[in-house]
């Protein structure tokens, strides 16, 4: 397949899963911010949501102070912000229309449709009159990329690097937004806030938890799962360890590791190496171990090698170097 | 200027036999179906994506530069005898044409035979001096030809088809005639079953086998590829659909690379080699180190690769000193030069103001005639006499007395009319018809071609950048 098509793949599925991750960080701050809190705590939300995003400083240069109603708009429509919904899929749908050849008819009309029916939302204005309904959108036309993607694509090289893009992309958005309660507050989760141990803070915890499960389709699960209370501990473990959560760090790692098999070549060995290291500390990693060096740092770290993975992907297959 | 033919309608009252069928469903449907089917036309057409790009537009949303080709519902209907006919014809034309493109790069016998002057060709832009002596596999140059023909009216009421111009560079439309034919099979399958029209789907494959069959005569199993330049081009949904429909990689210049005296495309899986490559790509941007040095669209050393003969070029480069409007008068001659032939098509009357007598004829009636540019094309540069002003007669008069040799003039030819779907109901609309013709180790086509439609009230320009639609094109048998 050529280099510059799997780029696009690559792309066009990294966008459509940013999208979609985009909106369930919106979704699920904007029915946080139904809860009754203090304004300072409904505001850490949505400065937290730019933090994870890295767009703060972006974002205060053309909106200045933070506000529920211009964050939204920030990350819905603005095309200046390259990860607003809006930038996403335009961006899904340009890569996808630069390799339409190489999908099928009903992936490429997806994209499409996606596209026109979004523009058509916006002109609507569903995103203000009802913003839940526009995020369950995003999501839902998400899952409908994926499954015509499965259900209709033939599993060769486009297939991989369309599911190396999601995971990758996946992999990193969930580590975001299990790192939000650090940006949000400013401070490591597991250390002064649990030593404290006042009825205020579980509560808040309660919520706080219960909202970043949610935010990955994971609150149902966690009770199927551990039958058993909202526990921090025990929602970081589901999210990065567990194999089974689709949209765990180690799920993620195993499909990225699985899908970079099937496309390796002569110069591929060393990002094929980083890959299953990176997958071997998930399958064989504690939480307690985690927990130990500071989660804060752990994802930190994991969102460093995840960046050096893409890297590697992009210099060994999608734009070689050697003429 | 004559009536135009009209190709449903005889007369006020009857409807031409092939046409009985169709007029007899049409008036059976009520009222609303045409609009409603209209907009679900267009509702598919852009869900499909089949648009064709307008640089620096914006539609009225600000969002995009897409833009829908007007398509309209009602088909032009063409009798299979009257198709048989015009296919021998097109067979004639094609074969004789790249004779000549070979004769011109190779011993120049019609020169010699003082048929077509040399200066003709030789100071022609689109002679290619690098084509000299280069043997291309089976001697053919122009493997996917688009033939313009028109119908116009005779004094007795009867209508006579005529070649306009042969397209031999990158015709392109092709994909409008197989869309267009996919949507009406859609929108109106009841119409099928009622008629026998002859299928076109098998397009792509007649393309794909044409292609392998001009690969260099060393490769087994050649690598066919379509060179676009670009998702920005008006054409680019035209370029992915036969990439596509054929299962070949759509390839962009940065895509290849030459090594070795051989062409190749970056893949995920190392350098792949490169047999055969339908470019979509003018001549001039096809390699930099020969042409355009500023191009970034071809890729460079693709011309010594090609003359080595170590990849096929498709169309071959140089074509275009076959398809000028200054060579085309000479084409009925070619015919009957190479193949011994009457020629089966007509060619339009043509005055060639480079010769002062028919410049003199010409200058005195540009009121009534068709003044065309030797090198233009898409509709632009041309002055259609009886419908200019007088100001626009006058600064034509002037560009043509600056460079006679410029310009041809033809008769206005009243191109016949079909009915067609606009906002007023159904009205007459001038139309014309663009059949591809491939030649490989033989010459292949499928029944029909694409038809293109004027759509605004008695205009006689076709072209899809001046407002012109397209219509699905029946060749009916009986």
């Amino acid at each position: 397949m050529l280099s510059r098509t799997a780029d696009h793949l690559f792309w066009m599925a990294r966008y459509m899963e940013r999208a979609e991750n985009t909106a369930r960080m919106l979704d699920v701050n904007y029915q946080t911010s139904l809860l009754p809190q203090s304004a300072d705590a409904a505001l850490n939300g949505w400065k937290g949501l730019l933090s994870i995003s890295e767009l703060s400083h972006d974002y205060a240069s053309r909106y200045g102070e933070v506000d529920a109603r211009k964050v939204m708009d920030y990350m819905v429509s603005d095309e200046r912000n390259p990860s607003s919904i809006y930038s996403c899929l335009m961006a899904a749908r340009e890569n996808a229309r630069a390799v339409r050849g190489t999908l099928t008819t009903e992936v490429w009309e997806t994209q499409n449709q996606t596209w026109l029916e979004f523009q058509r939302l916006l002109r609507g204005k569903t995103f203000q009159k009802d913003p839940g309904e526009g995020f369950e959108w995003v999501k839902f036309r998400s899952h409908l990329s994926r499954g015509v993607t499965v259900g209709t694509m033939l599993q060769d090289e486009a297939f991989h690097f369309l599911r190396i893009g999601s995971f990758l992309e996946r992999a990193d958005n969930t580590a975001r937004m299990l790192d939000v309660k650090f940006h949000a507050v400013e401070s490591e989760f597991f250390g002064t806030g649990a030593a404290n141990g006042n009825g205020r803070d579980q509560e808040y915890d309660f919520y706080h938890w219960s909202a970043i499960l949610r935010s990955v389709s994971g609150f149902e699960v966690y009770r199927k799962a551990y039958r058993n209370v909202i526990r921090p501990e025990k929602v970081a473990e589901l999210l990065i360890l567990r194999a089974d959560m689709p949209r765990s760090l180690a799920a993620c790692m195993d499909e990225v590791v699985n899908n970079l098999r099937q496309v390796a070549n002569e110069q591929s060995q060393d990002t094929l190496r980083r890959a299953g290291r990176l997958q071997a500390d998930l399958r064989f990693g504690r939480i307690d171990e985690i927990l130990a060096t500071g989660l804060h740092a752990f994802l930190t770290q994991f969102l460093e090698r995840v960046g050096t993975l893409g890297v590697g992907i992009s210099r060994d297959f999608l734009v070689p170097v050697a003429a | 200027m004559r009536a135009s033919f009209d190709e449903m309608q005889a007369d006020g009252t009857t409807v031409r036999e092939h046409y009985r069928v169709y007029d007899r469903w049409l008036a059976q449907q009520p009222g609303d179906v045409m609009r409603s089917r209209r907009e679900e036309a267009e509702m598919i057409f852009r869900r499909v994506g089949i648009t064709f790009a307008v640089y620096g537009a914006k539609d009225e949303d600000g969002s995009g530069t897409e833009r829908l080709i007007p398509f309209d519902l009602i088909p032009r209907v063409i009798p299979a005898s009257e198709w048989t006919e015009m296919e021998a014809g097109l067979r004639q034309r094609v074969t004789a044409l790249n004779r000549f493109i070979h004769d011109v790069y190779h011993g120049q016998e019609i020169i010699k035979a003082g048929i077509v002057p040399g200066d003709q060709i030789f100071k022609n832009a689109q002679f290619r001096p690098e084509m000299m002596g280069v043997d291309v596999p089976g001697g053919v140059y122009s493997h996917i030809s688009g033939i313009d023909i028109v119908r116009a009216a005779n004094p007795d009421g009867s209508g006579s088809y005529y070649v306009l111009e042969d397209n031999l560079r990158v015709p392109s439309g092709v994909s409008y005639m197989l869309e267009n034919r996919k949507m009406m099979m859609r929108l109106f399958p009841d119409l099928f079953s009622q008629h026998r029209v002859a299928p076109v789907a098998h397009y792509p494959d007649l393309l794909l086998d044409t292609l392998r069959a001009v690969a260099p005569a060393a490769v087994n199993d050649p690598t066919v590829v379509v060179l676009t330049p670009g998702m920005y081009n008006s054409a680019y949904f035209e370029h992915a659909f036969l990439a596509q429909q054929m299962g070949v990689e759509l390839v962009e210049g940065q895509d290849l690379f030459v090594r070795d005296n051989f062409v190749y495309m970056r893949t995920t899986q190392g350098p792949k080699r490169v047999d055969v490559i339908y470019r979509r790509v003018d001549d001039d941007f096809l390699d930099p180190l020969a042409f355009r040095p500023d191009s970034t669209l071809g890729c460079a050393g693709l011309l010594s690769v090609y003359r080595a003969g170590n990849v096929t070029l498709s169309n071959a480069i140089g074509t275009g000193v076959a398809d000028d409007k200054s060579i085309y008068p000479y084409v009925p001659k070619m015919i009957e030069f190479y193949l011994g032939e009457k020629p089966i098509l007509n060619n339009v009357p043509t005055w060639q103001c480079r010769d002062a007598e028919d410049l003199k004829y010409v200058l005195s009636h540009l009121g009534e005639l068709v003044v065309k540019e030797v090198h233009g094309a898409g509709g632009y540069g041309m002055l259609v006499g009886p419908a200019a002003t007088a100001q626009e007669i006058a600064d034509f008069r002037k560009a043509l007395e600056a460079n006679p040799a410029g310009y041809i003039a033809q008769p206005t030819l009243s191109l016949s009319t079909c009915p067609t779907f606009v906002e007023s109901g159904i009205a007459p609309r001038h139309i014309d018809l663009r059949p591809f013709v491939l030649s490989g180790k033989t010459v292949q086509m499928v029944p029909g071609g694409l038809t293109r439609v004027a759509l605004k009230e008695g205009s006689l320009v076709v072209n899809s950048s001046q407002g012109g639609g397209t219509k699905d094109t029946w060749v009916l048998e009986a």
